[in-house]
């Protein structure tokens, strides 16, 4: 599905992602741990195409085609989804005109016909069941005034509404207390298709205690310098990165 | 998607195509303006006495004004011996049907959703006699001719409601007013009349009705709407479409007289030729609009949403005098390439216990110039008088500019006066957040837009509101990234 290569990637002309290479194939979940600053959010806004960063060498492919041609929103519409570390607040914008905006975007890039009112809106009820978010949340501008938590649980209530082939879910977890995180990783779970794929990113094991990871990838210093399976969390949860670095010889 | 794009571009950076000139019969008189140019005017449409002596009281103060230079405007010399000052024309039809008409207007007309004979009407092409529309005007004059209500062409007024003209003409703003106001009174060619006789409701907006007969209003235009003691009525002038017009200069008056207990809501889309990408051409609009809410309790609000002309020059304002009477002035004011706007309004608080607001929301994008000024006067009589301001700017890019000017004077300390001021960029983060879920750019400056201008864009009547909204994306295309 994805197929990253020897990506290399900067932002305010300082060298970020230097040499990732990564392969995501339908029905997988990969985790992508590090430290901060490492470029895990930065990988991810490359991904789906955020232009401050700058792609300087490597290729990506999705679904066989050429990722880095396609402009943000095509990218979004083939597919990818980013669940944001940090949501930006649209003030004045309602969370309803938001979505069926997006939604109807994405079903005419299918040659689909736009959703009839009714229809959005029964669409709207099911997936705020699934994700458990409220009514008072959806009822407002996009984003506007939520806490943390809050937002956190609107990203995957946007991507229940749009049903990505690849979901990129950056730090979902941070923020969320227990209980919101058990809904959002049940959400994401029960979204789970042999189709689809899911990379998240995220520093804790707990949330990949609900979302069980068929790999889990270190990245440092703008590479990936560690691939194993799920039990890898369990090392770094309890020896940090620190022997990661010295068997990079640091 | 793409395509789409590509269109809105195409339409709306590509050379504004409604500038055509056409060859048509009319019936001119000679150009330029002197006192015998009044006279033929006031003759042509044979007026009463009270009418020329107005004509020429205004002329006379207009000769010795000079043209305002305060505002934050680059206006180009105006040379008044080149316009003709009256022009009837003596038929419509420029076209035999829509086919001939480019195109690009039609996929224009087609986003804003005109109705087609709107559409034609509008581009100008020979609308046949029996249609829709003329029914609809008829059934419109039943109603309201039913409960008493005046709604006409200024000149019919001036016919049959002579008493009506001569009681309220100049009462919100006196021929003497301004250069632009005086030069008005002097040429005006037409405009709209409307009376709302006391105790009545008008049963319906005053739109339609005005799209209907937009046609040919002219480019010193008159309106004066007066409403009797407990009445109410919405009245919505011009219209989302952009209108063929030949004329550079605008100099239009508008009057609005609420009574006791009235209240008079007045909502303007304003889409006018803003000139090229480059900044040539263009209408210069300088409107002079005022309302005053002369009885007690009365209540006038005035709405705008402005996207049109090279050139803006714009203050709709409120004289409060009745007690206890309330004003609203709620802007959104978007300008692209190189529009130059200067508007704001006045609020002059007389009686006591009056209430103003006043909601502006200025965009700028391009390279164009986009100024709030507004004035706020307190008079020592007006005690318990209180005035809530909130303007905001909002930047597209750096090469635009947005100023605010607030003027405050307060002269008793009963009062109240709040200002409140905000300048924004509009945010890369929200747009790449929007195009993360499939909007694409253009599509997601008109929603962040939008959203920032729809405290206001929601005191539109519903019509005018999903239209405004359209206008304000389509006037952005091309503006940023
Ligand atoms: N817009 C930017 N301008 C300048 N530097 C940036 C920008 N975005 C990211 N960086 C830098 O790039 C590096 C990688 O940042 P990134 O956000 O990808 O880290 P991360 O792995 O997601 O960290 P965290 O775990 O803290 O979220 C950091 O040093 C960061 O300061
Ligand atoms: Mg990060």
């Amino acid at each position: 599905m994805l197929v990253i290569k020897d990506l290399y990637a900067k932002v305010e002309g300082k060298d970020i992602l230097k040499g990732i290479n990564l392969t995501v194939n339908a029905g997988e979940i990969h985790a992508i741990m590090g430290p901060n600053g490492s470029g895990k959010s930065t990988l991810a806004n490359v991904l789906v195409g955020n232009t401050n960063f700058e792609v300087t060498h490597g290729s990506v492919t999705f679904n066989g085609k050429d990722l880095l041609a396609m402009s943000a929103d095509v990218r979004a519409k083939e597919g990818l989804f980013l669940s944001f570390q940090y949501p930006v607040e649209i003030p004045g914008v309602s969370m309803v005109n938001f979505l069926k905006t997006a939604v109807n975007e994405h079903r005419k890039y299918r040659d689909q016909p736009p959703l009839s009112a009714g229809d959005f809106l029964k669409l709207m009820r099911e997936k705020k069941a699934m994700v458990q978010i409220d009514s008072q949340l959806t009822n407002r501008s996009v984003n506007e005034g939520f806490s943390g938590g809050e937002k956190k649980k609107n990203e995957i209530f946007q991507m229940a509404m749009l049903e990505p082939t690849l979901a990129i879910l950056d730090e979902t977890d941070s923020g969320l207390d227990i209980d919101a995180l058990r809904i959002v990783s049940n959400g994401v779970n029960l979204l789970k298709t042999p189709n689809n794929a899911t990379i998240l990113v995220t520093h804790y094991q707990r949330l990949l205690d609900y979302i069980v990871p068929d790999f889990i990838h270190v990245l440092y210093e703008g590479r990936i310098v560690k691939s194993a399976g799920k039990e890898l969390a369990l090392e770094l949860e309890e020896k940090g990165y620190d022997w990661i670095k010295k068997e990079l010889g640091e | 998607m793409e395509d789409q794009n590509k269109l809105l571009h195409e339409v709306t950076q590509r050379d504004y195509r409604f500038g055509f000139v056409t060859d048509i019969a009319t019936d001119t008189i000679v150009k330029g303006l002197s006192e015998e140019v009044v006279r033929i005017i006031s003759a042509k449409k044979e007026e009463p006495e009270f009418m020329l002596e107005f004509r020429l009281k205004a002329y006379r103060r207009w000769l010795t004004m000079k043209m305002p230079e305060w505002a934050q405007l680059k206006i180009p010399e105006i040379d008044y011996q080149e316009i003709i000052f009256y022009a009837a024309p003596k038929e419509q039809a420029k076209y035999e049907s829509l086919n001939e008409v480019d195109p690009e207007l039609l996929r224009t007309f087609e986003k804003l959703g005109i109705p087609l004979e709107e559409q034609k009407m509008l581009s100008g092409v020979a609308v046949d006699a029996v249609i829709d529309s003329v029914s609809v005007k008829t059934t419109f004059k039943e109603t309201l001719a039913e409960r008493g209500i005046i709604f006409c062409s200024f000149s019919e007024a001036v016919k049959h409601h002579p008493d009506l003209i001569q009681k309220y003409l100049g009462m919100s703003v006196p021929y003497n007013d301004n250069y632009f106001a005086a030069l008005n009174s002097a040429v005006f060619s037409d405009g709209s009349f409307v009376y709302i006789p006391k105790g009545t409701r008008c049963p319906m907006e005053l739109s339609t009705y005005f799209r209907i007969n937009a046609k040919n209003t002219g480019q010193f235009e008159r309106t004066l709407i007066i409403a009797d003691d407990d009445s109410y009525v919405s009245y919505l002038e011009g219209c989302t479409a952009p209108m063929r017009d030949e004329n550079q200069l605008h100099a239009a008056v508008v009057e609005i007289i609420a009574l006791d207990r009235a209240e008079v809501k007045y909502s303007t889309v304003q889409n006018w030729y803003p000139g090229d990408k480059n900044g040539k051409g263009g209408i210069f609009n300088f409107v002079t609009k005022r309302g005053i809410c002369k009885g007690v309790s009365s209540k006038i609000l005035w709405n705008q949403v402005e996207t049109g002309s090279a050139i803006t020059w714009k203050y709709p304002s409120c004289i409060l005098m009745g007690d206890n009477s309330v004003a609203e002035f709620n802007s959104v004011a978007l300008t692209n390439n190189f529009q130059q706007a200067d508007t704001g309004t006045k609020m002059i608080h007389i009686g006591k216990n009056t209430k103003s607001t006043i909601v502006s929301k200025g965009i700028s994008a391009g390279h164009s110039s986009n100024s709030y000024r507004g004035l706020v006067r307190v008079s020592p009589k007006a005690e318990n008088s209180r005035n809530y301001s909130q303007c905001d700017s909002l930047l597209l890019g750096d090469t635009c500019g947005a100023h605010t000017f607030p003027y405050i004077e307060v002269a008793n300390s009963s009062s109240v006066v709040e200002h409140e001021a905000t300048t924004s960029k509009i945010g890369e983060d929200q747009i790449f957040y929007c195009n993360q879920r499939g909007i694409s750019t253009e599509d997601a400056i008109g929603m962040i837009v939008n959203g920032y201008a729809r405290e206001v864009i929601n005191k539109l009547p519903m019509e005018f509101a999903v239209e405004a909204q359209k206008l304000l994306q389509i006037s952005l295309e091309g503006s940023v990234g």
